[in-house]
């Protein structure tokens, strides 16, 4: 079965399985209803892999829990439209997001440890999927859980199906929460922040597991990530937010080569290359505006290096920013740049991402 | 798990030697019983006959010696009001409370997490504001007092319930209802936290994530991670049906071990008490260890001796 889908893989059409158009989602709190997420629009196509960029508290979490239906009873989708597969899981109820939550759309959580129900073997846990969805006996979803755990690397997985959660290291654990997600054969896969919680060797082995899959089985990933060089090595295009806006995307070796925001430019500025002992590394001064608090022109006008009146009185959409190398012509002009389908155009949210490009 | 057994039954040892010495040191500290047997115009010679008799006049060591051989064989000597061997009427009078403890407890359990779990749902919902007010009560009303308004109004005025006595079904309604009342307030308010924390967990997500029902989360997920703290609390509101008998019994008359430790020490009868008294701490006794299988079963992370 590897095999085929394997082969399926490398002849993959990269259609777009899951399309976001205008998401907003509110939160009520105490000091009154705030706008995590504000009109965010993005696509994941089939075989790829999109990285939602951001710093903690951007609305990048609270954007993946809006797609799986998994928000806080405090959160409301307010608006926008989540289309996966051609049905828009916006507008679905509770039973019909049941059905579409493992067989279509699977998430991985954070923090495995407390992911997983400590009370209850991985087996059990892992079988469950088949339980819901296919009615399968217990004996059979353990043999399910079984060729699961093979498929996602867990040694001796006969003995270890029977296993608690806490018997296992954090990589495992990860692993058996990617097998959780992938187990009906989802076409979406949302991975929320899936090493953040790991040593830097395991990453790279949780994200290598995550990439043989979504090449085995044509797999959509959304990555939820606010590390830098996780998103250049394994994502394709990429999303960068910035207080719940999506403020730059493209693809991801464009977008990091030529930041056409202030904001993914000063993410840049702030990697350490040939970082010299004893100098200052470059950070962005200052802090990202508190949600009931967000000003009314550009989000990033507080800290911004190229902030002008007009920034502060009118908020810069997103609009399509043409490659350094075409004729300069005004952003978000007629000059919108035509790419063949499939490929992700590059838009970026702010009055300068012209003079960006020549900086 | 034979081993965790072994170390729990250990550690509870000590308490209960502890409670054997202090039955027999407590009990004398109540007076004379040759003072409340004899009639008040007895000679020298007859209280000291009679103390002779009882094996009063021993030093107090050699009295606590004769009592600790005689727990180790179960023979905790003869009634001084009946002459019956003391352990025999405490064994006869258990059962009365053990059932009553035991139905009242399930009752108050059953209805506690159907309660509990039903506010849990929706924190600071209805049901919940509801349910809190509800428990609330429950857990405050003196059982004494419900157990007097009730005989007074369902026994007495209404005429519906015996007031007191084993006579059929409907004399055990009023004893559970009084007894239930405070475990069943104070479980629905364990068991409604223990829910609304469990439901916030991130495998609650985890299980949404698979297309979980609500039920299922509720009844799979949470229900059993809520367990542990709601057994902790059961099992010292049992411990305290067993002893808070005491009042219930000698109010509704009921034949259990608690109004016989009561009849026990207004006579004197230190024989009976201290057969009462160690036959309660050893129910105590087990009662803790089977919480502490319970534990074992629910939760994998305190079972010491398993390996992966």
């Amino acid at each position: 079965m590897t095999a085929v889908a394997a082969a399926s893989g490398r002849s993959a059409t990269h259609d777009v399985v899951l399309e976001v158009k205008g998401l907003s989602v509110t939160l009520r709190t105490p000091r009154g209803t705030v706008r995590a997420v504000n009109n965010i629009s993005f696509q994941a196509q089939a075989g790829q892999t999109l990285a939602l960029l951001g710093e903690s508290g951007c609305g990048k979490s609270m954007t993946a829990k809006a797609i799986a239906g998994l928000l806080d009873p405090v959160a409301d989708v307010d608006g926008g439209q989540m289309i996966l597969n051609g049905q828009d899981l916006a507008t679905m109820n509770a039973r019909q997001r049941r059905k579409v939550a493992g067989p279509q759309l699977g998430i991985v959580f954070q923090d495995a440890l407390t992911a997983l129900n400590p009370v209850y073997k991985v087996g059990t846990q892992l079988g469950e999927a088949f339980r819901i969805h296919q009615k399968l006996s217990a004996r059979q979803a353990r043999a399910k859980a079984i060729e699961l755990m093979h498929r996602v690397g867990i040694p001796e997985p006969e003995s270890r199906v029977d296993a608690y959660p806490h018997q296992f290291s954090g990589g495992m654990r990860q692993r058996i929460l990617i097998a959780m997600a992938v187990a009906l054969n989802p076409s979406l896969l949302i991975a929320d922040e899936p090493t953040t919680a790991l040593d830097v060797t395991i990453q790279a082995q949780i994200m290598a597991l995550l990439k043989s899959l979504r090449e085995e089985n044509n797999l959509a990933v959304v990555l939820i990530t606010h590390d830098l060089a996780v998103v250049a090595e394994e994502a394709d295009t990429v999303a960068v937010m910035y207080a719940g806006n999506v403020v730059e995307t493209g693809p991801v070796a464009e977008v990091f080569t030529n930041p056409r925001h202030p904001y993914t430019k000063g993410l840049l500025e702030s990697v350490p290359v040939d970082a010299v002992r004893g100098s200052t590394l470059s950070s962005i001064p200052g802090n990202p505006p508190e949600l009931h608090n967000i000003p009314s022109g550009c989000v990033y006008q507080s800290r911004c290096p190229l902030v002008q009146e007009v920034c502060r009185t009118t908020r810069p959409e997103l609009l399509p920013v043409r490659p350094l190398t075409a004729t300069d012509l005004p952003a978000g002009g007629s000059g919108a740049d035509v790419r063949p389908a499939g490929v992700v155009e590059r838009a970026a949210a702010c009055h300068f991402s012209k003079e960006l490009a020549h900086v | 798990m034979l081993v965790y057994l072994r170390q729990r039954i250990i550690s509870s040892l000590l308490p209960l030697v502890v409670v054997v010495v202090g039955v027999f040191a407590l009990a004398r500290l109540t007076g004379n019983p040759a003072s409340l047997y004899l009639p008040l115009n007895a000679t020298e010679q007859m209280r000291a006959d009679f103390m002779a008799r009882e094996g009063l006049d021993q030093p107090l060591l050699v009295q606590m010696a004769d009592y600790f051989g005689g727990v180790l064989r179960l023979d905790f000597g003869e009634s001084l009001r009946t002459g019956e061997p003391a352990a025999a009427m405490a064994l006869r009078a258990f059962p009365a409370t053990l059932q009553l403890a035991a139905t009242t407890m399930v009752i108050a359990i059953v209805a506690a997490v159907l309660v509990g779990c039903w506010a849990a749902l929706k924190p600071n919902g209805v049901a919940d504001r509801i349910s809190s007010f509800v428990s609330m009560a429950a857990a405050s009303i003196p059982d004494f007092w419900l157990a007097i308004v009730g005989i007074w109004i369902f026994a007495i005025t209404l005429g519906w319930l015996p007031t007191s006595g084993v006579s059929g079904p409907e004399a055990w309604i009023l004893p559970i209802a009084t007894l239930m009342l405070r475990p069943f307030g104070v479980l629905v308010q364990i068991v409604r936290g223990a829910m609304v924390s469990a439901l916030s967990e991130p495998y609650i997500k985890l299980a949404r994530s698979k297309g979980a029902s609500d039920a299922r989360v509720v009844t799979h997920h949470a229900l059993r991670n809520a367990a542990a703290p709601a057994l902790t609390v059961a099992g010292d509101l049992a411990v305290g049906l067993v002893n808070g008998a005491v009042v219930v019994e000698t109010i509704f008359g009921w034949p259990g071990i608690g109004k016989l430790m009561i009849d026990s020490i207004l006579q004197r009868d230190f024989a009976v008490l201290q057969a009462a008294v160690l036959i309660t701490a050893i129910a105590i006794f087990i009662l803790n260890i089977l919480i502490d299988i319970g534990y074992a079963l629910l939760d994998a992370r305190v079972r010491p001796t398993v390996k992966a």
